[in-house]
């Protein structure tokens, strides 16, 4: 390089655009602020119907929709940490991904789950979370994990077991389906629900799941079964108790006593049960753990 | 304007304006007027939404081709052409040349956006709907739109201070493109969990022009209110960037060989 | 103590070639050279020589490999000198929207002249390059001759003290060349230094004070026209024709060249008599004699068939 160039200019801007980019990127971090917030508007309007996205992918459909599978992955985590999130864009969002690439299977799945979910963890719309899923398993016949999803979305959130078992049935007829499927139908044809049933149903949810917020929702449901599981044992301990006494117990330590417990069983956040006047087992206050709605509504239909 | 780059400006300008750039607003008003019959037929309560969102996406697009397509030539042509060879045995250093140049196209782009303007505001009058304070995000999304055709067009210069006019405007794509999908890559990184992959994520997002920062075309559409903050921030980003740019072109530019 | 207008110390120019850019070609080799001020310079070599790549380096559209240059003794780095030069670029063009007039008026806003001075000047200048008429015609209507009389008028409109000329004559007619050695001479009597660069060498030898003559990027020589090129007269060219039914001389034809009717011979200087006598005896009708003078190329071979030290003629310039 030659030594009579001008060598002002560089030196100007090897020492400025540093800078500038540092300054660039302070005010970015506040900028971004505002525009996050502004961000959820416009997804919304600008973008509501699949029918114009795909248009305007050029052929890129299934890149957009990758780019939509991102966002409505990201548009649920900055949600859930919000107190009563109420994901009213979930629907949109997995509806235009779905429609770009109607083979994304996982996406279907998301939907399953966090659109059935009541707020606070997911839209509370069941009806728009069969939907898809329906739409999902005629866009994909090859796929039986969807009709596993039809169903446990008919027995966990509808209670329709008909609906349930033709589910697993269908689903049990595709190709290579694991057993469980036809299991599953067995099951719903008793035209009850228990706990061990939906125990296996959120375990395969848990281990199938792609994502960690599926997970965490798997185990904190699990969580709660297992607890509403000891409730059920501890309550007809209780009764046992009162059949013997003549009282109902006031805490677990008088039911060990009594040689009905070997030990003081703990809920699954370490919190050992209490006994209400009623000689019912409840959670500890502070306990995390929280039993779904959906087992505690109508104990009558969990029988052990 | 009398001063260097002044005088290249009003000079760049005026090519502009005589190789019948401006011919585009034809185009633009077609748009508007169809759009405005078109929306007046249906009326089904969205006028304002259809018209405010069809005009300043076209507001923009036509910007962008002509900050992109424009930008690229400004300085290439001059070298092609050898017109620069008599310019710049004037007493103008290359850089207040390159200014010049820049703020030329910056006002062709203004005033083209200040006739588009206009003809949404009459686009919006015919469609019978009384003028309201909201309108004010719609001149406030036209200014953002400014500013993001003063980056491009930067980039654009930049990139043709070394490039040929082809690769430039691909150049210019890739990096308009790749802005307004900024957030995403930032995204994309967060869902790793892998922290090398976040870490670069955001280095590239935070080195990307975000030209998302910019678009409130949706905002406008809603009649929604931009915060004001914005406003200063967003002008503040716009002339840091151009400036980081323009410094960079001239480090570029002021060492060149002309063939 | 006075400066020269021009002061060139080694400058060096090297091109990268090839499609990788890896090799360097040198178009400029070490070019030590001083003008005087009110000299009219002129800069002479064969086409490739290496003018225009030293014009373009003094106006820093390119940047040396090595040496540096100064003009009116100042570095050729710092632009405000350039408000005391002016520049007529090789084969110039200028923007095609703009009329001459505008044109004049766009560059001598950087002279920061006012409105009005700005306006005569430009209308003496057109005036002054027989412009006047075409004055408000957009310049993609103009010729490569009226591109070339904007081109000198855009370098001298601004009264600079150094005039840097890249073959200003080129593209012009005789009447044009005419004009333009008027401007040139002009220059001169208003004190103004004047760097022209020909291949031509007649315009060399009627105008300069002083040539440099440029061969392959080296420099062969710097002195007063004459000194560089004698006016030897290498020969004699007789056209002729033949009349109706008369043969002309039989050697005499082997020697011509025959074009239609006509004949073209080329005689050393003291044939030229013996000759014009055969051509009388046989009646021959001769249409022209002139002598003819080395070509710059054909100065330019001898040169370089001959080493260095042999121009005793030559002032060369080495420090």
């Amino acid at each position: 390089m030659s030594s009579t160039r001008p060598t002002r200019a560089l030196w100007l801007a090897l020492i400025g655009v540093p800078l500038l980019f540092v300054l660039i990127v302070v005010l970015q971090k506040r900028i971004e602020g505002h525009v996050d917030a502004g961000q959820q508007n416009r997804d919304a309007l600008m973008l509501r119907s699949p029918s114009a996205v795909k248009a305007m992918s050029l052929g890129y459909d299934s890149l957009l929709a990758d780019i939509y599978w991102t966002r409505t992955v990201q548009y649920y985590g900055q949600h859930i940490s919000r107190e009563g999130g109420h994901f009213d864009l979930l629907w949109p969002l997995l509806d235009i991904t779905t429609s770009l690439d109607p083979k994304l299977i996982t996406a279907y799945r998301f939907g399953a789950i966090f659109l059935a979910e009541p707020n606070g963890f997911g839209a509370g719309r069941t009806d728009l979370a069969v939907n898809l899923v329906k739409r999902g398993i005629v866009a994909n016949p090859d796929s039986w994990i969807l009709d596993y999803d039809l169903g446990f979305l008919y027995y966990w959130h509808l209670r329709d077991y008909k609906q349930a078992a033709a589910a697993y049935l269908a689903g049990s007829r595709v190709p290579h389906a694991p057993r469980e499927l036809a299991i599953m139908a067995a099951r719903m044809e008793q035209k009850s629900g228990s706990i061990d049933t939906s125990r296996i149903l959120w375990s395969q949810i848990y281990d199938s799941a792609s994502n960690q917020a599926t997970r965490d929702l798997a185990l904190k449901t699990l969580k709660g079964l297992k607890a509403k599981d000891d409730e059920i044992h501890l309550d007809a301990l209780a009764e046992e108790y009162k059949t013997r006494f003549r009282h109902y117990p006031s805490s677990i330590d008088e039911m060990r006593a009594a040689g009905l417990l070997n030990g003081i069983p703990i809920d699954p956040a370490g919190y050992p049960y209490v006994i209400g006047t009623d000689g019912k087992s409840n959670l500890d206050p502070r306990s995390t753990v929280v039993i779904p709605p959906e087992a505690q509504s109508s104990p009558a239909e969990f029988p052990h | 304007m009398s001063s260097l780059p002044g005088i290249v400006a009003i000079n760049t300008f005026r090519e502009a304006v005589r190789d019948r750039v401006l011919y585009n607003l034809i185009f633009f008003a077609l748009i508007m007027i169809g759009a405005a019959i078109i929306v007046g037929q249906i009326s089904i309560g969205i006028e304002r939404q259809v018209i405010v969102n069809l005009g300043l996406s076209a507001i923009s697009i036509i910007g962008l081709i002509m900050a992109i397509f424009i930008g690229v030539g400004l300085v290439y042509k001059e070298i092609e052409k050898r017109t620069l060879y008599s310019l710049l045995s004037k007493p103008l250093p290359r850089w207040e040349f390159l200014t010049g140049k820049y703020v030329g196209l910056l006002i062709t782009l203004t005033v083209n956006t200040f006739f588009m303007t206009l003809g949404l505001a009459a686009a919006l009058f015919y469609v019978g709907r009384p003028f309201v304070r909201s309108d004010v995000s719609i001149l406030v999304a036209i200014y953002f739109i400014l500013l993001e055709l003063a980056l491009v067009t930067a980039f654009a210069l930049f990139f043709s201070c070394f490039s040929s006019p082809m690769l430039s405007t691909l150049f210019t794509l890739g990096i308009y493109v790749a802005g307004v999908f900024a957030p995403d890559i930032r995204n994309l990184g967060d869902l790793t969990h892998n922290s090398a992959i976040q870490s670069g994520a955001r280095a590239i997002y935070y080195v990307l022009p975000n030209f998302h920062n910019f678009n409130s075309i949706a905002l406008a559409a809603h009649g929604d209110a931009i915060p004001l903050a914005l406003l200063w921030q967003n002008t503040l980003y716009a002339l840091l960037y151009v400036v980081l740019l323009l410094l960079a072109s001239s480090a570029v530019f002021s060492r060149r060989n002309l063939k | 103590m006075s400066t020269a207008a021009i002061e060139i110390v080694g400058l060096t120019k090297d091109y990268p070639v090839g499609f990788w850019r890896k090799r360097m070609r040198r178009s400029l080799d070490s070019l030590n050279l001083q003008v005087e001020e009110g000299e009219i310079f002129g800069f002479l070599g064969p086409n490739g020589a290496g003018k225009t790549t030293t014009l373009k380096l003094l106006m820093r559209l390119i940047f040396p490999t090595a040496g540096t240059a100064r003009i009116l003794g100042r570095s050729i780095g710092d632009t405000r000198m350039h408000r005391d030069i002016g520049y007529l670029p090789e084969q110039p063009y200028f923007y095609d929207h703009l009329t001459a007039r505008e044109l004049l008026d766009y560059y001598t806003r950087f002279s920061g002249y006012p409105a009005a001075e700005r306006r005569d000047r430009i209308a003496r200048m057109l005036e002054r390059v027989g412009l006047s008429s075409a004055a408000d015609v957009q310049l993609r209507k103009f010729s490569k001759g009226m591109l070339q009389r904007v081109g000198i008028a855009q370098a001298i409109v601004h009264d600079p003290k150094v005039v840097f000329l890249d073959e200003p004559m080129s593209g012009l007619d005789p009447i044009g060349r005419r004009e333009v050695r008027d401007i040139i001479l002009d220059l001169k009597q208003q004190g103004r230094t004047v760097f022209f660069s020909t291949h031509i060498l007649s315009d060399a030898e009627m105008l300069c004070d002083r040539v440099a003559v440029l061969h392959l990027g080296q420099l062969r020589g710097v002195g007063a026209p004459g000194e560089i090129v004698s006016i030897e007269v290498h020969g004699v060219e007789i056209l002729f024709e033949s009349r109706e039914g008369r043969p002309l001389p039989l050697d005499l034809i082997q020697r011509a060249t025959r074009t239609g009717q006509r004949y073209r011979i080329e005689v050393p200087e003291a044939e030229l008599y013996p000759t014009l006598g055969q051509l009388r005896d046989c009646d021959a009708r001769i249409l022209s004699v002139s002598t003819v003078r080395p070509t710059l190329e054909d100065y330019f071979f001898r040169l370089v068939d001959r080493p260095k030290e042999a121009h005793a003629a030559v002032e060369v310039n080495v420090p």
